[in-house]
């Protein structure tokens, strides 16, 4: 089965990634991905809500793409989240727009994966930081996928993990809209990064 | 008493068809009501005999003027001006004196009386002059200020006229014993003939110990007993009371200077000077300026009606002549000494037909030159109205100037300058660098974007150099300037020129020619931002919808709104702006050619407000409702429905389970 993608991308700095924007024009090479740059549509951050929950009704999967700020989303991403996730809307009473729907996290952390470890500096597995997003999802009714990382990436150009990482990222993407995605099966990991290729089945 | 209100009345009537029809023709009020006066004077004959009489009240508008003159000018200000005050006022009166004095002797004149004619001559008539400098907003122009400094000479140089006639007498005893008194008499502008009240007659000393008394009192009263007395004054709430004050204070100050034989006019224009600072200052402009315009109305009815036709018709050859003579004169000595004082531009022209008539302080040195026998009555007569002639041609001049000289003068000082080589192409170029286009330019530089930046107006373009931004001097709606500026290779075109139909048919131009080019525009108003996107700009501001929206915001935090609020307040408005613009662009366009608004833009405009207050309203809405956006919390008792139902899923669990 076809499934359609919003990929909900928020970088404050574009003008210094140098893992997300390849990442970002590397989805929207893809068809069935529909590509929001939310700093580009809302440099004033006001966001149109009535375009959103359009948007959010016409697709099947919802991606937010971002780079890790202060262990949460950049804060348009939030803003999105309080605004376009209405009551009545996503979720309480009649808001049931979102049941069904995937929800994935794909992000990059400038730490190692070391740090994001009870031992680590940062003490917390990044699933464990991603906790209010996975809330987030669950009660709208949406299937919350484990989160498409890359850790390190301040250095991922540098140390040549880049391309891999795009190629991960365009099969997975690729996957998902042409329904070789098996849910069930990711649903249960801790992320997608590493064993993304056990999760597709090469047709349909 | 019937006979006053006639007087009055037809005065009142011709002044009030008179003026509006001038100014309709764009000759300036003071023309209007010099033939206002000539109509009910000498055409008419409706009044006449107490002209005279009545020129003495009116020449009171003048002192008002100076007073409100002095307002304006604080004292800091008139130091600066003090090298044009004395070195250009002082050439302009010399130099025109000698002249008319050389040219009356050339025609063989006594020399007593060439003298005389030439003093009286080379003084301007400041009614005129600030008034037409006013009304076409030339008062702070280089030309105007400089007319100003001038002006102000010759009023302080009246007094050492009046004081210096008397030697041109035919010295005959009983002049001679009358010299001083009837100087001192004479020199009230207007010209009251109340020889009691003055103290001239004092021994010298006292004199002038009465004179540097009085000017104390004026500064005194201006500098520290004003406030006090204005505060109290206005806090009564009577405004007319406050108006009462105002004329009280220029009233006193008028009949204390011709006491002790100073122009009255000097002296309210010193207390104007003095009070310039005060916190009332608007407060007594606005109460005495109708005051001002009327008086100074009725004075050049007055000068209107003072034309004698016989005299005129009698010595027409001479008249003209001689009128034209002292014309011409005034003007070249102004032109030199522009010259000399570098005043350039239109600003010379300005100087040099603005002040070459003869003013009202030539009325009132005529009289005083018949009464201590240094003219002849014919001569006075005469001469006076060469006086009038000059004052009635004045704005004559003005006309010239500003219709045929100035637009010359613009042109060819752009001319001169030739449009410059453009040796630097930018990515962007910028069109018109006004207060709004500079503004974009700074930030375009600031981030390194290059810029070409041109400008029609070679004085700013000028100014801009200076403060080292490189910009062209050029007609940016000429399209093989913009050629030549690099619009094949540009990126962007921002058209901030100041004439709108200018703009709208450069962005038309430029689409055509450049379809592919990015052209920004700058919109004055609603229906100049539908004429430009219209023409195909592609992206169009309008200069002060967003300066007006973020005062609307600063209005309604000042009300108390949370500035939260306030900010989520403008971007509804502005949403529903944005949402309508479109069906009111389409509206506009198709229903341009109709005169004025069309009725289906009119309805459109008011859905649109009405959209705007429900917009507002959906934000201040205390109810939860789907309708209410933005940061609200599910409603009250949403937490129990939840636990109710999860209640019922372990419920449904637990059973399943088992």
């Amino acid at each position: 089965m076809k499934r359609k993608i919003l990929l909900l991308f928020a970088h404050p700095s574009q003008h210094r990634s140098e893992v997300n924007l390849p990442l970002y024009k590397a989805a929207k090479k893809i068809d069935g991905v529909t590509c929001v740059d939310l700093y580009r549509e809302y440099p004033d951050y006001c966001i149109n809500i009535d375009r959103e929950q359009k948007r959010l009704l016409s697709h099947d999967i919802v991606i937010f793409m971002f780079p890790l700020y202060w262990y949460s989303t950049p804060a348009i991403l939030k803003e999105w989240q309080d605004l376009v996730l209405e009551y009545g809307f996503a979720y309480g009473q009649g808001g049931d727009a979102l049941q069904g729907k995937w929800f994935l996290n794909a992000l990059t952390a400038g730490g190692s994966e070391q740090a994001y470890k009870a031992e680590g500096y940062n003490h917390f597995r990044l699933d464990e930081l991603l906790q209010p997003l996975q809330q987030m999802a669950d009660a709208c009714g949406m299937r919350y996928l484990p989160p498409f990382a890359l850790f390190g990436s301040r250095t991922a150009a540098a140390e040549q993990r880049l391309k891999q990482h795009v190629d991960a990222w365009q099969r997975l993407l690729l996957a998902m809209t042409e329904g070789r995605f098996d849910i069930e099966k990711g649903c249960k990991m801790r992320s997608l990064t590493e064993q993304i290729d056990q999760l597709i089945s090469e047709a349909i | 008493m019937t006979a006053y209100l006639g007087q009055a009345f037809v005065y009142l009537v011709a002044a009030v068809i008179m003026v509006p029809l001038a100014k309709r023709f764009g000759l300036g009020s003071v023309l209007g009501y010099l033939v206002a006066g000539v109509v009910i004077g000498p055409l008419t004959g409706l009044v006449g005999a107490e002209t005279e009489t009545l020129q003495h009240v009116a020449e009171f508008g003048v002192v008002i003027m100076l007073f409100l003159v002095g307002l304006e000018l604080q004292p800091q200000m008139l130091w600066q001006m003090r090298s044009k005050l004395i070195g250009l006022g002082g050439m302009q009166v010399a130099g025109s004196a000698l002249l008319i004095s050389g040219t009356a002797l050339l025609f063989s004149v006594d020399w007593r009386m060439a003298v005389a004619i030439g003093l009286i001559f080379a003084l301007s008539s400041t009614a005129i002059v600030l008034q037409s400098h006013g009304e076409k907003g030339w008062s702070h122009t280089e030309g105007g200020r400089s007319s100003f400094s001038v002006l102000l000479f010759q009023d302080i140089a009246v007094i050492p006229i009046l004081a210096f006639l008397p030697f041109l007498a035919m010295p005959e005893p009983d002049v001679v014993a009358d010299l001083v008194h009837g100087g001192a008499e004479m020199a009230g502008t207007a010209g009251e003939h109340h020889a009691d009240d003055s103290l001239a007659d004092l021994p010298p000393m006292i004199y002038g110990l009465a004179v540097i008394g009085a000017i104390s009192i004026v500064i005194i009263v201006g500098q520290f007993l004003s406030t006090p007395l204005f505060r109290f004054v206005a806090k009564s709430g009577l405004r007319e009371v406050f108006t009462a004050t105002a004329l009280a204070l220029v009233v006193g100050i008028s009949a204390l200077m011709s006491m002790v034989g100073l122009s009255p006019a000097l002296g309210t224009f010193l207390a104007g000077v003095v009070l310039a600072n005060s916190e009332f200052r608007h407060e007594l402009e606005s109460n005495i300026e109708p005051f001002k315009g009327l008086l100074l109305g009725l004075f050049f009815i007055t000068v209107g009606a003072g034309i004698s036709f016989t005299v005129l018709v009698d010595n027409l050859g001479f008249l003209i002549g001689v009128t034209v003579a002292v014309i011409f004169a005034k003007a070249l000595v102004l032109y030199l000494l522009s010259i000399v004082f570098k005043v350039r531009g239109s600003d010379r022209w300005i100087l040099t037909l603005s002040l070459a008539q003869a003013g009202e302080f030539g009325f009132v040195l005529l009289a005083f030159s018949l009464q201590i026998n240094v003219l002849t009555a014919e001569m006075v007569e005469l001469l006076a109205m060469v006086v009038a002639l000059s004052m009635f041609l004045t704005p004559l001049l003005f006309i010239l100037l500003e219709k045929v000289l100035m637009p010359k003068m613009e042109k060819a000082t752009n001319e001169q300058q030739e449009e410059d080589v453009i040796d630097e192409k930018g990515q962007v170029i910028i069109a018109g660098v006004g207060r709004f286009g500079q503004i974009v330019n700074r930030l375009l530089l600031a981030n390194g974007v290059s810029t070409t930046v041109l400008d029609h107006e070679a004085q700013r373009v000028d100014l801009l150099r200076q403060i080292c931004i490189k910009s062209y001097f050029g007609d940016a709606t000429r399209l093989e300037l913009l050629h030549t500026a690099g619009i094949d290779e540009a990126s962007l075109l921002v058209v901030a020129i100041d004439d709108r139909e200018r703009a709208i048919h450069l962005v038309q131009e430029v689409k055509r020619n450049y379809p592919n080019l990015t052209v920004l525009a700058r919109a004055f108003d609603r229906g100049d931002e539908y004429q430009l996107e219209h023409a195909g700009a592609d992206i169009v501001v309008k200069e002060t919808y967003h300066s007006a929206l973020y005062m609307g915001g600063e209005a309604l935090k000042a009300l108390g709104y949370h500035p939260f609020q306030a900010e989520n307040l403008k971007q509804a408005f502005n949403q529903v702006e944005l949402e309508n613009h479109p069906e009111l662009r389409a509206d506009w366009i198709s229903t341009k050619h109709e005169k004025g608004i069309s009725a289906s833009y009119k309805e459109l405009f008011i859905k649109l407000d009405g959209a705007l207050v429900q917009a507002m309203k959906k934000d201040r809405s205390d109810t939860h409702s789907h309708e209410e956006r933005g940061w609200t919390p599910p409603p009250a008792g949403y937490d129990d429905l939840l636990e109710a139902q999860q209640a019922d899923d372990t419920d449904g669990t637990a059973r399943s389970g088992q």
